[in-house]
């Protein structure tokens, strides 16, 4: 990697944990062991089911918020505290910087990410006693819910890269929401007719289709995953999170900044 | 310094003492308001909202509302009610966001279909959701036989019972009693033989704890059933023949060849009452148990169905 891309990417990781945002990791524990002992005294049979679809919830949903909110600063941030220009002034070019920044912060949460997954491990060994061969499955919801955060990172940086952190925020959660009805959005277009059917497939391939992410359901009752959908998410969200960052870069090269 | 170490463990009381003290009131209110309104409440009934509400977290959802029908079962069962209205929803809600639930299908069907105290008395609904539950796992022979048995137990419909166990043995991997149950429904349906096959077969197939003793508790019932409902035809029998009933247990026994007196699974002697009734000695002992009740007897706890 570029040197200055990985100096860019290192120093936003810092500031990150320097934000405390690994504090949240605390709340995971508390969350999933309370889950774990309490579930078993309320409920019937699901103990090990809730471990998985609790834990793996979390850790997206906690991964999501964490990638909206940090992600909407990255840029915004720099230009009020007036660090960018320092930055900017040195051999660092505009578009190493987005992907620097957008590399620190998939850093960080790949990093909370793991820490997670060993709670949820440790939480199904806590409640099973034992590893069965199927848990291995929960790495794959795991990689799917990461890949999740490369497209929301990238998305939270394009939509800072031009606008103010509050409407960033709100962007960037509302095209969550909507990619998690993407494929209700094309099953709108399917009945649609004209233009009109046009619009709405165009708006179904252009909001993010995180629905093919969540296996966490199946996974949790042991039903393996196609090795073609991890190999076609994987490319999705690679070609996603690039369009998005080629927009960020786009926009912020031709930014005037003074 | 000195000051702001006062200030701290001021502090600190205060929210300590402040804390109790809310507590303390919000539990006197809550004596003061009458309860339950918000008990036979669901807000959010449809199944196809609130999978799209869960953002597609819907397995964690489904754990949720399955917690929610447990509880919900089990406090109602606690409380004696008399309906479990929100009982059905929350099922179908539970399994509609996670249609591979099938704990919500084995242990929903046996909250469903027993009648009061023991169950919301709703058979077809408990059948609506195993068929919805063989929909969407067709190869999970468990589902058939509890299928099966609901007909067989609750609606004591003989020739679906019948059926529901024929289709289950054609699924790869079926226990093969399904087999023999669909045969024995057609010949032998609604003997007592019958029914300790089916409970025994709950008992020997299931891994869960509480099913296990459901099984045995049932299985306890039967032989209670049995025993009174033949220890009552004896009495019928002795009255028919002598023109009185009899004096005691002993006499009725002696005069029915039997050696000794009968006794319940746990060893006490069945009772015969002046009236001519067999009665149990502990009826709380067996409470899914059809006769040998006195008259009146309600029962002092609920056992879960």
């Amino acid at each position: 990697m570029n040197t200055r891309i990985a100096y860019i990417a290192s120093n936003t990781f810092r500031e990150a944990v320097r934000d405390r945002v690994l504090y949240n990791l605390i709340a995971f524990a508390l969350l999933l062991s309370g889950a774990a002992i309490l579930v078993g005294q309320i409920s019937i049979e699901i103990e090990k089911l809730v471990v998985i679809n609790l834990g793996l919830t979390a850790v997206s949903l906690f991964g999501v918020v964490i990638a909206i909110f940090i992600g909407i600063g990255l840029v915004s941030k720099e230009i009020d505290k007036r660090t960018l220009y320092t930055v900017l002034s040195r051999p660092v070019r505009r578009w190493e910087f987005i992907i620097g920044k957008f590399c620190g912060l998939a850093g960080t949460l790949v990093v909370n990410a793991f820490f997670m997954a060993v709670g949820v491990f440790a939480a199904l060994f806590y409640v099973s006693h034992k590893f069965v061969r199927a848990d291995a499955l929960i790495l794959v919801a795991l990689y799917f819910i990461v890949l999740e955060f490369l497209i929301v990172c990238s998305v939270a940086l394009l939509f800072s890269s031009f606008s103010s952190p509050l409407l960033s925020a709100v962007f960037t959660f509302s095209l969550f929401v909507i990619g998690s009805f993407a494929e209700d959005l094309r099953n709108f277009a399917g009945m649609a007719h004209g233009v009109s059917r046009w619009l709405a497939t165009g708006a179904a391939y252009l909001v993010p289709n995180f629905s093919a992410f969540n296996v966490i359901t199946s996974i949790a009752h042991e039903q393996p995953v196609a090795a073609q959908l991890i190999l076609q998410n994987t490319l999705y969200a690679l070609f996603y999170a690039a369009m998005a960052l080629s927009g960020a870069i786009l926009i912020f090269e031709h930014r005037n900044l003074k | 310094m000195k000051h702001r170490r006062k200030i701290t463990i001021v502090a600190s009381v205060c929210l300590i003492v402040f804390l109790a003290a809310s507590s303390f009131v919000l539990h006197r209110t809550d004596q003061l308001r009458p309860q339950g309104t918000l008990d036979e409440v669901l807000f959010l009934n449809s199944p196809k909202v609130i999978q799209r509400a869960s953002l597609g977290y819907d397995g964690l959802m489904a754990c949720i509302y399955w917690t929610r029908a447990v509880q919900y079962f089990g406090n109602r069962h606690h409380d004696f009610a008399p309906s479990f209205n929100l009982l059905a929803p929350l099922l179908e809600i539970t399994t509609h966001l996670d249609p591979h639930l099938i704990v919500a299908y084995e242990f929903g069907s046996s909250f469903l279909a027993p009648k009061p105290p023991h169950g919301a008395g709703q058979p077809e609904r408990a059948i609506q959701l195993m068929e919805y539950g063989i929909q969407n796992n067709p190869d999970n022979w468990r589902l058939y036989y509890d299928l099966g048995f609901v007909y067989y137990m609750e609606l004591k419909d003989y020739k679906d019972a019948a059926q529901a166990f024929e289709r289950g043995s054609h699924v790869p991997n079926a226990h093969p009693f399904l087999k023999i149950f669909a045969a024995q429904m057609a010949q032998h349906a609604g003997e007592f033989q019958t029914a300790r096959m089916l409970w025994t077969a709950t008992y020997q197939t299931t891994q869960d704890e509480q099913i296990k003793q459901n099984a045995v508790d049932h299985l306890r019932a039967l032989r209670v059933d049995e025993d009174v409902t033949h220890l009552q035809d004896a009495v019928t029998r002795f009255g028919e023949r002598t023109g009185r009933l009899p004096t005691s247990m002993s006499e009725l026994t002696a005069a029915e060849g039997l050696t000794g007196v009968p006794v319940d699974p746990d060893g006490h002697p069945y009772k015969l009452t002046p009236e001519g009734r067999i009665e149990l000695r502990t009826p709380d002992d067996f409470p899914f148990a059809t006769v040998g009740f006195p008259p009146g007897y309600k029962p002092k706890f609920h056992a879960m169905p």
